[in-house]
């Protein structure tokens, strides 16, 4: 991304409560009008790395630069982003109208002006009926837009969404959602999202940052961390259903290395190694999607199971059997899904896998 | 109703015990079950033992002192008369003077208003503090404050003399209504610092994105959301600094007293006979203040105290 300007910068970001060291050492480059998602499991750090940006939360170590301004120390106001949270925030006592005016009110903007960007953004967002409502009498999904509503309104840079669709039904949830999309497409703002819904993440991200323990584990674009996680986090924590992983040996033999578990010898000729491992103790990791059932020859290797269960999933339906003595799930399509009991031959390509080493790097 | 009945009716036979007659509807109630004669004879039992009192007192201050002496406590006045309330208001006797209760229940006023509003005031903005804005020190300057709650008030009677005494404001009305004020803050601090720890962070968060500051939260945000728990810190300290006896006695001077010290000089005052009709007219206009409060603003109060216990 070194073509483009970078909009938001973080560099050796550190945050502690007590001893207790939230947010470790971080760095992150988003570039102008890039969508980047922070993605992680509860209690990883990726809205509190958020509520630094923000400025909400006095950092420990480290400097935030926004649109190549250093705004570590200016208030949450002065830095030129707007934010939506997760219960929305409104101010309940204040109509839509007076919700989406705080923030200008507050500066002394004109009183034109203040009413020329409500009604950009309540065409935008098409919440023009609702000016006159109070909070309470809006629907979650009208209330999430008029939150989005009010960061529009202030003309930001960055807007930065702090799980904005959480509390929200899943079909409000996935409706929202592309209109997010919309709306980044149509105001190309910088965009940072923070989410646990992986779906989420890979629908909307430009480019993804993979939290765990306060660091960020691979920050890179959705198809290269759903198709070459780093390690075995990123590579569990992406993709439903998950990864499958065998575990067991890497080897040396005279034809090239070979993956090995119990009754299992799978050869990685195709496989691309980012390092030159050592033979030691190793995990197979691969999509349930990527495996071949039923599905003739040509693979690298194949074998031969019984059908334990069969869980249909609407499009498709995931079978499990068990592959080296480990429970192993495939995903066919539904029309093609064997019956539970039945013999069926598993073909896998390591083109399409993930190994990593005992300590979850990937090889 | 059996299985068979059930099958035979799904497959269209119309079934008699799926029909007519059986159980239907609401469960049907005894009024009179062992249950609630227990319930309701318990109730009823607690009511005229808390009621009987003030039955007594606004019995007797509608008697004649003749009527009284007759000693029927229980009896409802034959001859109902006003007089001893227009003497409790305007006439009865201290040990000083005969103007009765009405100069003690305007101090009264002059020491409450004051007071309460000063104390919500700076307890309100106390509580936001500790609530929202995290400054170092926060933890202890409460633990402080709350550990001030528990002193006994014996132990501070006299280091408060001094103090008053030391800055002139000993036997003044400005000096019970900061000592009233001071003694509010622990309970009321705690009250508002709760309720505004449950309301939302994300609110306060946006507001600050928003660019509102200390203030500009404090009176656009906090304040409109916090009704329920003005209106239970008004009545508690309505009714707190109305009943107190102690300070008023301690801190001000007899033609400051407050009404509740000259309720009791009025009674205590041993001038030939006791008036008993006009000490219960007295004490039933005392607490006539508090009593209101409580009546106007009962349900309010009751949802100031849960919103306020939702968080600790």
């Amino acid at each position: 991304m070194a073509q483009t300007a970078i909009s938001v910068s973080v560099r050796d970001l550190s945050l502690s409560f007590g001893v207790v060291k939230v947010l470790k050492s971080l760095n992150l480059d988003v570039a102008e009008g890039e969508f980047v998602v922070l993605l992680g499991p509860s209690g990883c750090g990726k809205s509190t790395l958020l509520n630094c940006i923000a400025g909400l939360l006095d950092i420990s170590e480290g400097r935030v630069f926004i649109k190549g301004r250093n705004v570590t120390w200016e208030e949450p106001a002065n830095r030129g982003i707007g934010m939506v949270f997760q219960s929305y925030a409104l101010y309940p006592q204040m109509s839509v109208e007076r919700n989406l005016s705080f923030g200008l009110r507050v500066a002394g903007m004109p009183k034109d002006e203040i009413a020329r960007r409500i009604a950009r953004a309540a065409e935008i967002l098409q919440i023009e009926p609702l000016l006159k409502r109070k909070p309470a009498a809006l629907s979650g999904g009208q209330r999430q837009r008029v939150a989005i509503g009010r960061a529009l309104v202030r003309d930001v840079d960055v807007f930065l969404f702090d799980e904005p669709l959480s509390n929200l039904d899943a079909k409000l949830r996935s409706e929202l959602r592309v209109e997010i999309k919309l709306l980044h497409r149509r105001l190309k703002n910088t965009m940072i999202y923070v989410t646990h819904d992986q779906i989420e993440a890979m629908t909307l991200a430009d480019r993804i940052a993979v939290m765990k323990g306060g660091v960020i584990q691979q920050f890179d674009a959705p198809q290269v961390i759903y198709n070459r996680p780093v390690n075995r986090f990123v590579a569990g924590f992406l993709g439903s259903p998950g990864m499958n992983f065998l575990e067991g040996r890497l080897e040396q033999a005279a034809t090239g290395r070979r993956f090995a578990a119990e009754g299992v010898s799978i050869p990685l000729s195709t496989y691309d190694f980012e390092t030159a491992p050592r033979p030691g103790p190793a995990a197979f990791g691969i999509r349930p999607e990527h495996v071949g059932l039923n599905s003739g020859a040509g693979w690298p290797f194949s074998a031969s199971a019984a059908v334990e269960v069969v869980e249909p999933m609407g499009s498709d339906t995931l079978v499990w059997l068990k592959l080296a003595g480990q429970n192993f799930s495939v995903r066919v399509t539904s029309e093609r899904a064997p019956r539970a009991g039945e013999m069926v031959t598993v073909g896998l390509d390591p083109l399409r896998a993930s190994l990593f080493d005992d300590v979850g790097n990937r090889l | 109703m059996s299985g068979p009945a059930i099958l035979s009716a799904a497959a269209g036979v119309e079934a008699l015990a799926l029909g007519a007659g059986g159980p239907q509807g609401p469960k049907p109630r005894r009024a009179l079950s062992r249950r609630n004669v227990f319930v309701y004879g318990t109730l009823l039992v607690v009511a005229v033992y808390y009621l009987l009192p003030l039955y007594v007192m606004v019995v007797t201050s509608l008697k004649g002192m003749p009527e009284i002496r007759l000693g029927n406590v229980f009896s409802p006045p034959v001859e109902i008369t006003f007089e001893p309330w227009a003497r409790a208001w305007s006439s009865a006797c201290t040990g000083l003077n005969c103007d009765g209760l009405s100069r003690g229940f305007w101090n009264s006023v002059r020491i409450t208003v004051p007071s309460v509003v000063l104390s919500i005031a700076i307890a309100s903005v106390n509580g936001y503090a500790l609530a929202n804005w995290r400054f170092k020190g926060a933890e202890i300057f409460f633990a402080i404050l709350i550990v001030g709650a528990f002193i006994p008030y014996q132990v501070m009677l006299y280091p408060i003399v001094i103090i008053l005494r030391e800055i002139g404001l000993y036997g003044t009305l400005t000096g019970l209504v900061l000592v009233h004020s001071v003694f509010g803050m622990p309970i009321l601090t705690l009250l508002f610092r709760n309720y505004f720890a449950s309301i939302p962070e994300e609110l306060f968060k946006a507001a600050r994105v928003d660019g509102a500051g200390f203030w500009g939260i404090y009176v656009h945000i906090m304040l409109p959301m916090s009704l329920p728990i003005f209106v239970v810190a008004v009545i508690l300290q309505i009714t707190g600094i109305w009943n107190d006896f102690l300070f008023g006695v301690v801190y001000t001077k007899p033609d400051l007293y407050p009404m509740t010290v000259q309720l009791n000089n009025i009674v205590n005052a041993t001038m030939g006979v006791k008036e008993y009709n006009v000490n219960m007219a007295a004490t039933l206009i005392t607490g006539l203040v508090p009593l209101v409060v409580y009546f106007v603003s009962g349900k309010l109060f009751v949802r100031g105290i849960a919103a306020g216990a939702v968080k600790g």
